[in-house]
């Protein structure tokens, strides 16, 4: 047993000086969204631009509201987020270097077959949120300070609604499970393309909106400052935001399907 | 009901088939977990059995304390972590968030106080004579510890699985401080979390059922460990 215990020792410094030995590929931190996660279009592209630019990225999926906080504190190097104003904000006040559109989808609106709120084939977002308030149906709400929640308030306020009620539930989680929330609840609620397309064969809710002018979801990546943070790798997200303006990427991103459906739309 | 069939299906199947990516998430709840019990147990060792053979004012509310610190919640242990290895925290230049560093620490923190108290209990019960025969017979502390150790094996291997069994399971402050990477810091309780909300209930199973054996596993060598405990002393 005295060995045992000499032995254990031993075989802890073992173990951690394997792990210092690890490290050879610069490593570049990137904080997405969770619908960016959700949607699979990662697992495509980062084996790529992990090999073309020769960098090893750890992806960090967090509701947008948090990757910017991270962004913030310099614990990532990158983020890659969806809510325009906030990551114009973030990049004014020093803590981003610049933003760069690379892609966009859209949000879209499910809800019960029965449609209690009687929106069914509406275009414009907002006035399909007023009937929902009027009828007082049951809408569920990311409530996280995501991509997707600031994007839903901009709505609400864009049609004059301040919501609240029994029928108002914010849930403060991810995006796919929200959508089982609303699934269980018979609920309405706003989400992106991607995380619905890769959800709905399990979800008993129907798309009742889309298409409408304000429903619009664009992604922007951003380098943290290397002014304000040191440590941040600078040249290799640089790089890597540079990659995202490739061809290459265009093609990954425009190819990319779920159920046969275009997921997502490159800028140039 | 079907999909909780299929789903179950599908996870023996990602089990069996040695599906990469699900060994990999494996082995880190392992290696992290195991590296932070070997870290921290000998030390709680020492201290509890600094706490058992010491008179000194304190000593109570130090017992007291290390059993109060058995129930803190993993979350807050982890914004603690989170906050101290931040970049803009006070140890932010180590570059350790976000890192199996990060989660052996918060994991060390989280099974220390129930190494401690645990221990302390497997030290209390020891006959005081092994230390005094020991040293009388011209052992040197050091040694005299050893044999001590020996002694109260059970209970401190008992103590080690408790405290292994905390970490293992733990998904709060695993998810703050190493960030579920893929590939990396994502450890069983966090990919269960993330499958979950991704929908992919089948990857969720497979490792919600290596948690339960696994579980079930401890707890039995806990059951048998207790006993030989029992019946040495």
């Amino acid at each position: 047993m005295k060995h045992i215990f000499a032995n254990l020792i031993i075989l802890s410094i073992v173990l951690f000086s394997t792990h210092a030995l690890a490290g050879e590929r610069p490593v570049v931190r990137m904080a997405i969204t969770t619908s960016t996660e959700n949607s699979g279009l990662l697992d495509i592209i980062q084996p790529v631009f992990e090999q073309v630019l020769d960098i090893r990225v750890h992806v960090i999926a967090v509701g947008t509201g948090k990757a910017l906080e991270l962004g913030r504190r310099g614990d990532v190097d990158v983020v890659l987020v969806h809510a325009r104003p906030a990551e114009e904000a973030f990049v004014a006040a020093g803590y981003g270097v610049a933003r760069h559109e690379i892609m966009y989808n859209d949000f879209i609106m499910v809800g019960p077959e029965d449609d209690p709120a009687g929106v069914r084939s509406m275009r414009d977002a907002g006035k399909a949120l007023a009937r929902i308030a009027a009828a007082a149906a049951v809408f569920v709400s990311r409530g996280d300070d995501s991509g997707t929640h600031k994007k839903e308030l901009a709505i609400w306020q864009q049609a004059g609604i301040e919501p609240e009620g029994y029928w108002y539930r914010q849930v403060g989680q991810g995006m796919g499970k929200t959508l089982q929330i609303a699934g269980e609840m018979q609920a309405y609620t706003l989400v992106d393309r991607g995380t619905w397309l890769a959800h709905r064969a399990n979800i008993p809710l129907k798309l009742l909106v889309a298409d409408g002018p304000d429903l619009k979801n664009a992604y922007g990546i951003i380098a943290v400052s290397p002014e304000r943070f040191p440590n941040v790798h600078y040249p290799d997200v640089e790089r890597l935001i540079h990659w995202f303006g490739s061809d290459e990427a265009h093609a990954l991103i425009a190819g990319y399907r779920v159920d046969g459906e275009q997921l997502f739309y490159p800028v140039n | 009901m079907d999909s909780l069939s299929a789903s179950t299906a599908e996870s023996f199947r990602l089990l069996f088939s040695g599906d990469a990516a699900l060994w990999v998430i494996i082995f880190t709840s392992f290696t992290v977990s195991v590296r932070a019990i070997l870290i921290a147990a000998p030390l709680a060792f020492v201290v509890a059995f600094l706490m058992a053979h010491l008179r000194y004012r304190g000593r109570r509310t130090m017992i007291a304390g290390f059993s109060a610190l058995q129930s803190i919640p993993a979350v807050v242990v982890g914004l603690t972590v989170y906050l101290v290895f931040s970049r803009s925290g006070p140890l932010g230049d180590l570059q350790l968030l976000f890192t199996h560093s990060s989660m052996i620490i918060g994991q060390i923190l989280l099974s220390f106080p129930l190494l401690v108290a645990l221990s302390h209990a497997a030290f209390q019960a020891a006959d005081r004579r092994v230390w005094e025969t020991s040293v009388t017979l011209g052992a040197k502390p050091y040694r005299a510890f050893m044999t001590l150790l020996h002694e109260i094996r059970f209970g401190l291997i008992a103590a080690l699985l408790a405290g292994f069994g905390r970490i293992i399971a733990e998904v709060g402050c695993s998810m703050m401080v190493g960030g579920n990477i893929l590939g990396y810091t994502r450890n069983i309780p966090t990919a269960i979390a993330l499958e979950t909300t991704r929908g992919e209930f089948a990857q969720a199973i497979a490792l919600g059922m290596v948690l339960l054996v696994l579980a079930l596993l401890l707890n039995g060598l806990l059951a048998f460990f207790q006993g030989r405990g029992e019946m040495s002393s």
